[in-house]
């Protein structure tokens, strides 16, 4: 774009430097529930008092399930504290996804500090107590470093912090990067410039398993760069799934190794498209956080774009007799439709190592396929009289079996539900439509499936002041339900749409609101306080920055 | 021949002619932006009035330049003759509500320049922060920026901001907003502010600019007298918005001088007693005055060139407020519906288009007392991460 505009707005303009001087305090009190897993530890400290009501600096976001902290601080040396693997661990130095996060951890919170040269203790007294190392200890036999992260995956950490050695335990990595995020969080900066952590103890795991962030490269091309910006934030606030909608009917960026035209004619431009490479390199960037990638190829609605370059998969529209030359969903009376559907999702099958594929199927207009006399004198053969949804559930059914049988499972928007499809028991259903979504979700889980929501969390749509209140205030198990039907909601998404973003305001528009949503999924039910919510963000956001 | 690369001279200068000198001048409300623009086969001419046109007409032909697929650079025929419907256009920053670095404000001068504005409404102080580095009054910057030393505006960055702005033909118009919208002013200068009562004791509490004492007007005229020299252009806005009485209304010194003043209950008579002084004091200083409409609608009596700042959207419609203003005889300006800071989902740049600011039932003489208007882009939710997105 001309000029200053791109440059003035640049994601490392934004990142770089700036703070606003946050004159908060933050109160902290004894969290009850549930009592630390290591009963040896919780007894040696046992000498601590409660802290309600003591300042301290840091901020935790999102609020761990339960946390006791002291006053006595303990201090760091930015040149000689480490983060290590501790004895015991089934992880050790060639665990790659650890050692990253080693390095980026240890910049996260010193980076900005000269002391860096690496050095021996001093000799002579120390002005305080010194915590010279955090160890990290995996717990499970397999700790998961060369593994991608899955739904099931455990998150859980407990991280004790007391002199001379901090320890974070974990039963996997995914834990440890939890772990990592929090113990960072802790750490904050005197007056004097002195890094200080305050010896505490915190007990935590996410009240969700799915925390999800929806971006759309389809209406507006998201450069590499704000992908991974957003990856980093995303591990900011433990959301731990990238929802990509990558295509829809406006552009088709994704660059296919089968069908190279798709993204030749259906991209915006050749420098809109992510090659085998870089998609790789957003996965690969993502897996290091602890993110899952769901791709979603939202099909048969949504697909415009994919007309461009594979002729004879769209429906042709008609006026009459005669074809109007548009276009409308995938054609689904056709076998070549599915031929390409089987060839195409083994592609995406392979590129993307995440169990789930989002196939969408949301929004079909079913005019086009009424205008076409040929899906007319379909649909009278197969019995479906006027009735489209039974098409559209046809069509989604031979999608979800070609998909079943590359081993994925799928998640697909509620009205593949709606619309009655067959669905396979473990399919996910995500909840998006926002009038009355409390009995949708008591509708899909009352049938079995699993749902997410994120039908209230529609971050694109902005609005003047604290809108970040109403995302936070939503209680997601707020619906009619039992028991096992809760058990069902396995989490949420916070959607940004791309009609109105750009990489020249995605940040600012994404952050910190979308950190409410993920202290809503990761934290416990109770903690809804937003008074103490607003302290702790205001803190959290400077750090992000 | 149609393939044939341009020959000669002809495309390899713009020319540009101006009528009256003025390249070290300040832009005034006054200043020409008229200007004519000729491209042809044998030449290229940008003819202006002043050197003011001269810019907007660079800008028009920066934006006739396109580029081919093969990357050459062209320019089609063209005959342009242009000039401002509204001769003040502008845009309202708050450095108060949130700190805007340096920058920041140069960065938004330049596109203000893209889109041929031409005022540079600086909120600069306000009740959260005062980052103003005053030389009169070191201890308001000192004790009532967010950060003494790194969220203020020393003389040196004021005076890039005007500079870098002239060079734009762009007008600095500061606003020091009085006698509400003060808070941050009070740390640094005790006793200038009322103390609010709780019953018979001050709570702690204050309010706005304490009207009944000597020491104010002693103070504004100090702090004004250097506002006028440090900012040249010939108006200052003056504010004049919300003011709030129930901290006037709770204190019994204020309460007394009510009543010596025969004021009676009404708070407006107290609020335009202060104002009336502050305008006096502005014009002995040689300047002009903008003020907020409240200025206006509170009866305040202001001189005949005073320009009503319309903001308020719904108290009176705007447009009844605005044939109001001009009726009286005043000029105007528009904000009301341009309060940018208020986002809203969807493309709503269309409704901010669609405003006619003269759509008003009213003579022409009236009509013709609007100036033009301002969108403003008011701090509560805004700083340098997202200030750019969010006005262009």
């Amino acid at each position: 774009s001309r000029r200053a505009m791109g440059r003035a707005m640049g994601l490392a303009g934004l990142l770089l430097g700036l703070f606003l001087v946050p004159a908060v305090l933050v109160s902290t009190s004894l969290r009850h529930g549930a009592p630390p897993t290591e009963p040896e530890a919780a007894r040696e400290l046992a000498a601590w008092e409660p802290v309600s009501g003591t300042v301290r600096e840091d901020s935790l976001w999102p609020l761990p399930q339960w946390l006791r902290t002291s006053p006595r601080q303990l201090q760091l040396a930015p040149g000689r504290f480490q983060l290590v693997h501790g004895a015991g661990s089934s992880a050790g130095p060639d665990c790659g996804l650890l050692q990253d996060a080693f390095r980026r951890y240890i910049e996260y919170m010193f980076g900005q500090s000269r002391r860096r040269t690496w050095g021996r203790r001093p000799p002579g007294g120390l002005t305080g107590p010194e915590l010279w190392e955090l160890q990290v200890v995996i717990e499970a036999p397999d700790p998961g470093c060369n593994s991608y992260p899955q739904l099931t995956s455990s998150e859980a950490y407990h991280l004790t912090v007391t002199e001379p050695v901090a320890i974070l335990k974990a039963d996997e990595v995914w834990g440890a990067l939890r772990g990592l995020e929090t113990f960072s969080q802790l750490v904050h900066e005197d007056d004097y410039g002195s890094f200080l952590v305050n010896e505490s103890e915190i007990s935590d795991f996410p009240r969700f398993a799915h925390r999800g962030i929806l971006l759309d490269t389809s209406r507006h091309y998201l450069p590499l760069k704000s992908i991974l910006t957003n990856l980093d934030a995303m591990a900011f606030n433990k959301f731990n799934v990238l929802h990509w909608h990558i295509v829809d009917d406006q552009s088709f960026p994704y660059q296919s190794i089968y069908f190279p035209e798709l993204s030749n004619k259906g991209a915006y431009s050749y420098n809109h498209i992510y090659t085998p490479t870089d998609v790789r390199l957003v996965i690969e960037y993502a897996r290091l956080r602890g993110i899952r990638v769901i791709p979603e190829f939202d099909t048969p609605g949504h697909t415009q774009s994919w007309g461009k370059g594979q002729k004879d998969l769209l429906t042709p529209c008609y006026s009459g007799e005669r074809p109007t030359g548009s276009f409308g969903p995938v054609n689904p009376i056709l076998n070549t439709t599915y031929d390409f559907m089987t060839t195409f999702y083994k592609e995406i099958s392979s590129i993307f190592p995440d169990a789930y594929i989002h196939l969408g199927g949301d929004e079909v207009d079913f005019s086009c396929w009424k205008s076409n006399p040929e899906v007319r004198e379909f649909m009278k053969k197969q019995g479906f009289g006027i009735d489209y949804a039974k098409l559209e559930s046809y069509y989604i059914q031979k999608v979800l079996d070609i998909v079943s049988s590359y081993n994925k499972g799928y998640v697909v928007w509620q009205e593949v539900f709606d619309n009655k499809a067959q669905l396979k028991p473990d399919t996910v259903v995500q909840v998006w439509m926002e009038n009355n979504y409390a009995n949708e979700l008591s509708s899909v889980t009352g049938a079995g499936f699993t749902a997410i929501l994120a039908a209230p969390w529609y971050l694109d749509y902005i609005s003047y002041g604290q809108d970040w209140k109403k995302y936070y205030k939503v209680e997601p198990l707020n619906f009619p339900g039992s028991e096992k039907q809760k058990k069902l909601l396995i989490g949420g998404e916070a959607c940004l749409w791309g009609e109105f973003v750009d990489a020249t305001n995605l940040t600012p528009r994404l952050w910190p609101r979308a950190s409410a949503v993920g202290e809503r999924l990761w934290s416990s039910r109770n903690v809804t306080n937003l008074q103490d919510a607003y302290e702790r963000l205001t803190n959290h956001r400077c750090r992000m920055l | 021949a149609e393939n044939e690369p341009p020959s000669g001279t002809s495309c390899t200068q713009l020319l540009i002619f101006v009528a009256t000198p003025g390249c070290d001048g300040f832009p005034s409300l006054d200043s020409k932006e008229n200007y004519k623009l000729s491209v042809s086969e044998d030449s290229m001419l940008l003819s202006a009035d002043a050197v003011w046109g001269a810019l907007r007409g660079l800008e028009t032909f920066s934006q006739l330049v396109g580029r081919d697929e093969n990357g050459t650079y062209y320019i089609n025929n063209t005959e342009i003759v242009d000039f401002p419907r509204f001769p003040h256009r502008g845009l309202l920053l708050d450095t108060s509500r949130h700190y805007l670095p340096l920058r920041a404000i140069l960065e938004t001068l330049d596109v203000m320049a893209y889109n041929k504005f031409n005022v540079f409404h600086w909120h600069i102080v306000d009740d959260p922060s005062f980052p103003y580095e005053s030389f009169t009054f070191p201890e308001l910057s000192k004790q009532g920026a967010f950060n003494a030393m790194t969220h203020v505006y020393t003389a040196s960055d004021v005076q890039m901001v005007i500079e870098y702005a002239r060079l734009r033909g762009i007008r600095v118009i500061a606003e020091f907003d009085t006698p509400g919208h003060t808070l941050s002013w009070g740390p640094g200068a005790p006793g200038l502010l009322t103390p609010c009562y709780l019953g018979k004791e001050p709570s702690g509490t204050y309010g706005p600019i304490n009207p009944t004492l000597n020491s104010t007007y002693k103070f504004v005229a100090s702090l004004f007298r250097e506002v006028s020299t440090v900012f040249p252009d010939f108006f200052l806005h003056l504010g004049g918005d919300e003011v709030d009485f129930t901290c006037w209304k709770s204190n019994p010194k204020i309460s007394a001088f009510m009543e010596e003043m025969g004021f009676g209950e009404d708070y407006k008579k107290l609020e335009s007693f202060y104002i009336q002084r502050l305008l006096d004091i502005v014009s002995a200083l040689g300047k002009g005055y903008i003020v907020w409409q409240e200025v206006f609608d509170n009866g305040v009596k202001v001189r005949p060139d005073t320009i009503i700042h319309v903001w308020k959207e719904n108290s009176v419609p705007y447009m009844e407020e605005m044939a109001n203003v001009t009726q009286a005889g005043y000029r105007a300006l528009l904000s009301a519906p341009w309060y940018l800071n208020r986002i809203s989902y969807g493309q709503d740049w269309i409704p901010a288009y669609q405003v006619e600011p003269l759509e008003f039932k009213g003579s022409p003489e009236q009509k013709e007392r609007v100036m033009g208007g301002e969108a403003c882009m008011w701090g509560e939710y805004v700083d340098v991460t997202n200030l750019t997105p969010r006005l262009w």
